[in-house]
């Protein structure tokens, strides 16, 4: 019978959850590397047992883990990630120049085809990539230098790279996200960058409709359609059919359309999960109701799935790379909160049951469905 | 040879005890303990000082015979009982809650 291994990082330190094809019994496995920040933790599509977290404190900085036997064992692997050439400068909350300086890596994402390829995100705004593993790793300083770096600002939780899209029929062509810069891509694996912000609209910032200064908060795609694009905006859930050329909103009926995550069911390209939130001062639930919403129509129609998540006094967060989906038959969709649940449902979000209830707040849930 | 005593984040790390002793030639300094350190323990690059700038992390400090040598120049020679591994030098995470 299939597995599935779900992989959350928390405040202080990651956990791995297994349970069989049913979804219904749960072992809990951790905590590793107790007492870090787990940003993120990802397993390569190749070799599933090949696994990378990013651990970071703000007294040690950041380290590199990888296993090679499913999180069972890990070794620490290379921590310099150094910019390309002089840094420069971006904007600061002020506006006034600031130098470019790496805090931590917010997301590592796995190639499709090399387990020892990785691409990570990281705080100040730049994308690295290792080829040996994580031994060592070098900036795709195109992104930063494609002439709007200059102008891009820190969100309130830093000015990360938190997105990351490998398209699986071609990829050379890469989709990546930073808060609060916007959307860019690659179509030549890297090496040139351009903004995809068209259609977007922040009434928070001087020029609504700029190219770029957009506070994107996450992108999903799914593997099928890599050109149409589902994005949470700080404001706004976004659609984009092209690729990323243009977009436009489908927020619809959503009650707030505030909120970080969101994803795509596994084998229905146009059903797309949310967790709305408030608004960007009150970074909870409306009305102390934990609710997904569900759109099986691409998004604008969107419906509140409740059935075993708390519908009273709830006032927890959902983090941008706190949603997952495995791959079974029945698509489970998996989410994290900042009071330390995971919650999953083993019918497309129809039925709702925690599956850990206690952890340290939760920044991030990755799932593998294994064989 | 000189002791360090290393916070418990980092000897797990260096996979070590609370007390490490390098063996410096030339002058002791805080750069060249740290140095050694790090060539000894690789794993901690980076974790302790800045990767290229060699600055210390800002929410570590050293302290060695009841004083803060945070502040101190990184090339000066530590103090006699530091250098006679008769006191240790500690690298301390800065104390907060959460």
């Amino acid at each position: 019978m299939a597995q599935v291994r779900v992989l959350v990082g928390t405040r202080k330190g990651a956990f791995i959850l297994t349970s069989d094809g049913k979804r219904e019994k749960w072992d809990v496995n951790g905590p590793f590397f107790g007492g870090w920040e787990i940003y993120h933790l990802k397993g390569s599509p190749v070799d599933p047992n090949r696994i990378y977290a990013s651990q970071s404190s703000s007294w040690f900085g950041q380290l590199i883990q990888r296993s090679n036997d499913g999180g069972k064992t890990w070794e620490p692997v290379d921590n310099k990630f150094v910019y390309d050439g002089i840094p420069g400068t971006h904007q600061w909350y002020d506006g006034t120049p600031h130098p470019w300086e790496f805090k931590r890596v917010w997301h590592l994402e796995p190639s499709l085809s090399d387990p020892d390829t990785v691409y990570a995100g990281v705080e100040d705004a730049a994308l690295f990539r290792t080829s040996d593993g994580g031994k060592s790793w070098h900036e795709l300083s195109g992104l930063r230098t494609q002439g709007t770096g200059a102008n891009w600002m820190p969100g309130a939780g830093g000015m990360c790279l938190h997105t990351i899209l490998i398209d699986p029929v071609d990829p050379r062509r890469i989709f990546i996200a930073i808060s609060a810069a916007g959307a860019f891509r690659t179509d030549d694996g890297g090496q040139t960058w351009k903004p995809i912000n068209r259609g977007l609209r922040s009434n928070h910032i001087p020029d609504p409709t700029a190219e770029v200064g957009h506070c994107v908060h996450r992108i999903a795609a799914h593997r099928s359609r890599p050109n149409v694009l589902f994005m949470q905006k700080h404001w706004d859930v976004m659609r984009s059919d092209d690729a990323g050329d243009s977009w436009h909103e489908v927020s619809g009926n959503l009650p707030t359309d505030f909120g970080f995550t969101i994803d795509v069911h596994a084998h229905e390209p146009e059903t797309v999960y949310v967790v709305p939130i408030k608004s960007d001062s009150e970074h909870y639930p409306l009305d102390g109701k934990l609710q997904v919403f569900r759109s099986r129509t691409g998004g604008n129609d969107w419906e509140a799935l409740t059935n075993g998540l708390p519908q009273r006094d709830c006032y927890v967060n959902v983090l941008r790379d706190a949603m997952a989906v495995d791959s079974l038959d029945q698509c489970g969709v998996y989410f994290g909160t900042t009071g330390g649940q995971v919650y999953a449902s083993a019918d497309s979000g129809d039925h709702w049951m925690p599956i850990v209830r206690d952890l340290p707040p939760v920044v991030a849930v990755e799932v593998q469905t294994l064989p | 040879m000189i002791r360090i005593v290393l916070p418990p984040h980092l000897q797990t790390l260096a996979k070590v005890g609370s007390e490490v002793t390098v063996e410096v030639e030339g002058t002791a300094t805080r750069n060249a303990i740290l140095d050694k350190l790090e060539a000894d323990y690789p794993l901690l690059r980076g974790t302790i000082r800045d990767h290229v700038t060699l600055k210390r992390r800002p929410f570590l400090r050293f302290f060695a015979c009841g004083e803060d040598l945070s502040f101190e120049p990184a090339d000066i020679p530590l103090p006699d009982a530091v250098l006679a591994g008769v006191e240790p030098f500690f690298v301390v995470g800065a104390v907060a809650g959460g």
